[in-house]
């Protein structure tokens, strides 16, 4: 099989077993809902800045990302399929199934955040539709691509749940700063190319990310 | 190593001696004057060790980078014991840049802690530390360990860059070189010294850079020892 269709191939293994269990996007979905209400609450009928929502948007994001994302390895390593995975995919295939399967996770959770936002806070409001949309895909993106290389680190660790969002902390808050302010920007309705410098941040570190990651992977998969 | 250990007492000694007890004054004539500067005045002495500290802590970091990555290339465990004694160093030099950087910003800032961006860069290298350790004790055997420590310190020192060379530039800060500053800042930049403070300042860096190699030498002597043991005992 060529490069392309095994990845397929993990990408369309791992969104079936999705489908049968429901676990992830279930949970996901639930964390999102608990985590707005809990703002909701807090907040009441206040008139809230376009900063303090652009930075509880990604607040809830990451938080949310962080209960969920890091199943694509530890469940793997939970159910003992891990050597069988070994088996059949070369590190690289394995890699870039396990990251387009979390990025389009990380793409339904962002979306279903923005609609939940969009109805619940009337401040809420997208200025700037261009802005709005890149930002949240390239952080999306930038999200996912951290959330891979770290869930497949610490699946070999004894304290997996606590443990994923120390790690990835550090590493994803270069692009949680950037995001939160080029959200601010969409919300403001300011144009194009006054986020430029921030959309070149985001692409740059997504590449690094992934390139990097990609080059690391086999030393973390191969014993 | 003792040529190390030997310089680097003389150097710091010489930057704590001339660092606390050249005076200040407002117009300096001599080599043994330094100029009071608008705002600062005495507590501008503190540049002589606190910017050493926060050096020494990225040099602890690069260490342990450096030493993960041949690691990696030659699975030698005597690595991955240079890499964890490097980072325990960094991650007492960070806690003391913290500190030192942090009582001088309460006398010059106003408050303990202000989020300027270079106290965000410091508290994420101490976030990475943090993790850092955090992960090496949640993995059970060692070449796995050593392995994965290795993969997230390089993972870690990839995004270095943004948080110190990009993030201080594009979003304002009381540091030096902070958006809108336009004579540029450490490390790409010129410094806003008299020689002679300038002086001091560079043998105290070297002087803090020789002693965490003495330090780092020692550790490692230690750790490959207790390493010993360790596998003569099984």
């Amino acid at each position: 099989m060529s490069f392309i269709s095994s990845t397929l191939a993990v990408v369309s293994k791992d969104v079936r077993s999705e489908l049968r269990t429901r676990y992830a996007m279930n949970a996901l979905l639930m964390f999102v809902v608990t985590s707005v209400a809990t703002i909701l609450f807090a907040l009441r009928e206040d008139e809230v800045s376009t900063e303090v929502l652009s930075g509880m948007f990604w607040v809830v994001i990451f938080f949310t990302a962080m209960s969920g994302l890091s199943r694509i390895f530890v469940s793997e390593e939970e159910r003992g399929t891990t050597m069988t995975l070994k088996l059949v995919a070369s590190p690289s295939v394995v890699y870039f199934g396990k990251l387009i399967f979390n990025c389009g996770l990380t793409l339904t959770l962002s979306s279903a955040v923005t609609i939940l936002y969009l109805v619940v806070f009337p401040t809420f409001i997208i200025k700037s539709m261009v802005v709005f949309a890149s930002t949240v895909f390239l952080g999306s993106l930038g999200f996912a691509a951290t959330a891979t290389i770290i869930a497949a680190i610490i699946a070999k660790a004894n304290t997996k749940g606590t443990l994923y969002p120390v790690l990835s902390f550090p590493i994803l808050i270069p692009l949680l700063i950037t995001v939160m302010k080029s959200t601010t920007r969409a919300l403001d309705g300011e144009i194009f190319n006054e986020a430029l410098g921030e959309f070149q941040m985001l692409t740059s570190y997504l590449m690094i990310i992934i390139v990097g990651s990609y080059l690391l992977f086999d030393y973390i998969w191969k014993e | 190593m003792s040529v190390v250990k030997y310089s680097s007492i003389a150097f710091i000694t010489f930057a704590i001696l001339a660092g606390i007890a050249i005076p200040m004054v407002p117009q300096p004539q001599s080599w043994l004057e330094f100029p009071i500067i608008p705002g600062l005045e005495d507590k501008a002495r503190n540049i002589f060790f606190h910017v050493p500290m926060a050096w020494t802590s990225v040099l602890g970091f690069i260490f342990a980078l450096f030493y993960g990555f041949r690691y990696l290339l030659t699975k030698d465990f005597d690595y991955d014991i240079k890499s964890v004694s490097s980072a325990g160093l960094g991650m007492m030099f960070c806690i003391l840049a913290t500190i030192t950087g942090s009582i001088w910003a309460k006398f010059s800032w106003g408050s303990f802690w202000n989020w300027d961006p270079r106290e965000t860069s410091i508290f994420i290298l101490l976030l990475i530390y943090g993790a850092y350790f955090a992960l090496r004790s949640a993995l059970g055997s060692d070449e796995v360990r050593a392995r994965l420590a290795a993969v997230y310190s390089i993972i870690a020192g990839m995004t270095a860059p943004y948080y110190i060379f990009i993030t201080p530039r594009i979003v304002g800060g009381l540091h030096p070189g902070a958006k809108g500053d336009t004579t540029g800042s450490m490390p790409l930049a010129q410094l806003h010294m008299t020689l002679n403070m300038g002086f001091v300042f560079f043998i105290g860096i070297i002087g803090f850079s020789l002693f965490f190699l003495w330090l780092l030498n020692l550790r490692i002597r230690i750790a490959q020892i207790e390493y010993q043991i360790s596998k003569n005992k099984m």
